[in-house]
């Protein structure tokens, strides 16, 4: 444990340096990919024949292994190839990708009798969306959300398999000095990374669905 | 590093097709081919390793109803583990324990096998969790009147298990197999960061050496990264129509009665 304190100490410029683009390579992608699965997700559960297109083409970019993409984006968006940026993009595409079915399946799964009440009480349907629809769909999309984020934390430390700059260096840092430290260190930083991450999601799922712990008590 | 790191200058996608038009790179024990062929039997040996495992104690699990927030729980958690951090404890920690210098005919290289081991739990342990969740999962969602008929017809529990209650639950399973087979496939790129396990994996992770080198570097690495996306989409196909074969129509819902 001693070790452990020693050598981040002994390291904390370079590991702070790493722990933010950590984070922001897993936060940003996870954001954006939100962002875009919300207005799509809708989509495809307004319209009956965007459903299985949309599902098929963002299954297929899932199967796409994290290393290639890391590999191909550079040849792609002509950035360099340890630019962070490739991950952020690759990790952008998977939430999306995971997303999307999330967001869609949520929203269809909102019973029918409930929206058609909020038409019966005269809200019009961007009124129902964003007051009936949208917060009824948030524990089914947050569950969608916590998968995407556990991922993406696992996602990141690939990365340095090919170098990015990034918290999952200490494992190849570790394994090239054969030294243990740097590799637990390594994974106490991603499993909390994690974990907090998954909390974080849950607790924003609660916060915005205040009537299921009324209805619970 | 800093040949890397200045590395503007990467051979563009266009030596990719190059690279795959040259059939110095497709055949031979480094060839193209070669690689596919190790990817593919590392893939089925793991994925078959873990539905030996997982089956089996999902349905019981699911069965008994025992055990379902202990393994959903350590499940969840492994996911968190990042595979990278275990493969390298292992390999520093696990390897040098190993000596096993022979090798297992054209797939493990000699010398190869202290490696392998490291990288062979590493995908086992993301192989299980899928198939297990979703076969305690599945059999749990069985219609419980399915199952109290085949009580009442006096089927024992075994039996109930077997021609019942796995049935039933096949859409999930293979569904959880679908998505570990993704995972080993994808993985296996991951896993060739420990020192001489082949697949394709090997030419991404080498290639990393030496970018600009045209028969080894970026085109390499590329070329090989679409053929495991290729490879992937391929199984998946694959599965999907062994899953269309294997569901019994009443459960998948293609069989619908005209009434």
């Amino acid at each position: 444990m001693s070790d452990l304190w020693q050598y981040l100490q002994a390291n904390q410029a370079q590991i702070e340096n790493w722990a933010g683009t950590t984070v922001w390579l897993i936060v940003l992608p996870l954001l954006i990919g939100l962002a875009l699965a919300l207005p799509t997700g809708w989509l495809a559960a307004r319209y009956r024949w965007v459903y299985p297109p949309l599902i098929g083409i963002t299954g297929v970019l899932y199967t796409i292994p994290s290393l290639v993409m890391f590999l191909v984006l550079p040849g792609i968006l002509g950035t360099r190839i340890l630019d962070p940026i490739n991950v952020a993009v690759a990790l952008a595409v998977y939430s999306y990708a995971l997303l999307v079915r999330s967001v869609a399946d949520a929203l269809r799964s909102v019973p029918a009798e409930v929206l058609a009440a909020a038409s019966a009480m005269g809200q019009t349907s961007t009124q129902r969306l964003l007051g009936v629809q949208l917060p009824l769909a948030v524990p089914v999309i947050a569950a969608g959300v916590r998968v995407a984020a556990v991922s993406n934390v696992s996602l990141v430390s690939v990365a340095s398999v090919i170098g990015v700059p990034q918290l999952g260096q200490l494992f190849t840092l570790g394994n090239n000095t054969e030294s243990l430290t740097p590799i637990v260190l390594g994974l106490i930083f991603f499993i909390a990374l994690a974990l907090f991450l998954d909390a974080l999601v849950l607790a924003a799922a609660r916060a915005l669905t205040p009537w299921r712990r009324a209805v619970a008590s | 590093m800093t040949a890397r790191a200045s590395g503007t200058g990467l051979p563009g996608l266009n030596r990719v097709l190059i690279w795959f038009n040259d059939p110095r790179n497709w055949w031979g024990p480094n060839g193209l081919l070669a690689h596919i062929r190790e990817h593919v039997v590392y893939t089925a040996v793991i994925v078959t390793v873990g539905i030996v495992i997982a089956v089996p104690l999902g349905l019981w699990i699911g069965h008994t109803g025992r055990g379902i927030v202990l393994v959903g729980g350590i499940a969840n958690a492994l996911r968190a583990i990042p595979s990278l951090g275990l493969l390298v404890v292992l390999i520093v920690e696990l390897s040098p324990h190993i000596s096993v210098a022979g090798g297992a005919g054209g797939l493990l290289a000699r010398g190869s096998i202290p490696y392998a081991v490291p990288a062979l739990i590493v995908l086992l342990i993301l192989a299980i969790p899928p198939i297990l969740t979703n076969t305690y999962a599945g059999i749990q969602a069985v219609d419980p009147g399915a199952r109290d008929a085949a009580i009442g017809t006096g089927m024992t529990a075994t039996q109930t298990a077997l021609r019942v209650e796995l049935p039933g639950a096949l859409p999930l399973v293979i569904g959880g197999i679908r998505s570990a087979t993704l995972q080993v496939i994808a993985s296996l790129t991951v896993a060739a960061y420990a020192p001489l396990v082949g697949g394709l994996g090997r030419l991404i992770v080498d290639g990393d050496q030496n970018l600009t080198d045209p028969h080894f570097g970026y085109p390499a690495m590329v070329a090989a990264g679409i053929t495991v996306a290729v490879l992937a989409i391929t199984v998946d196909a694959v599965l999907n129509l062994v899953q269309r074969r294997v569901v019994s129509p009443g459960i998948s819902g293609r069989y619908r009665r005209h009434s």
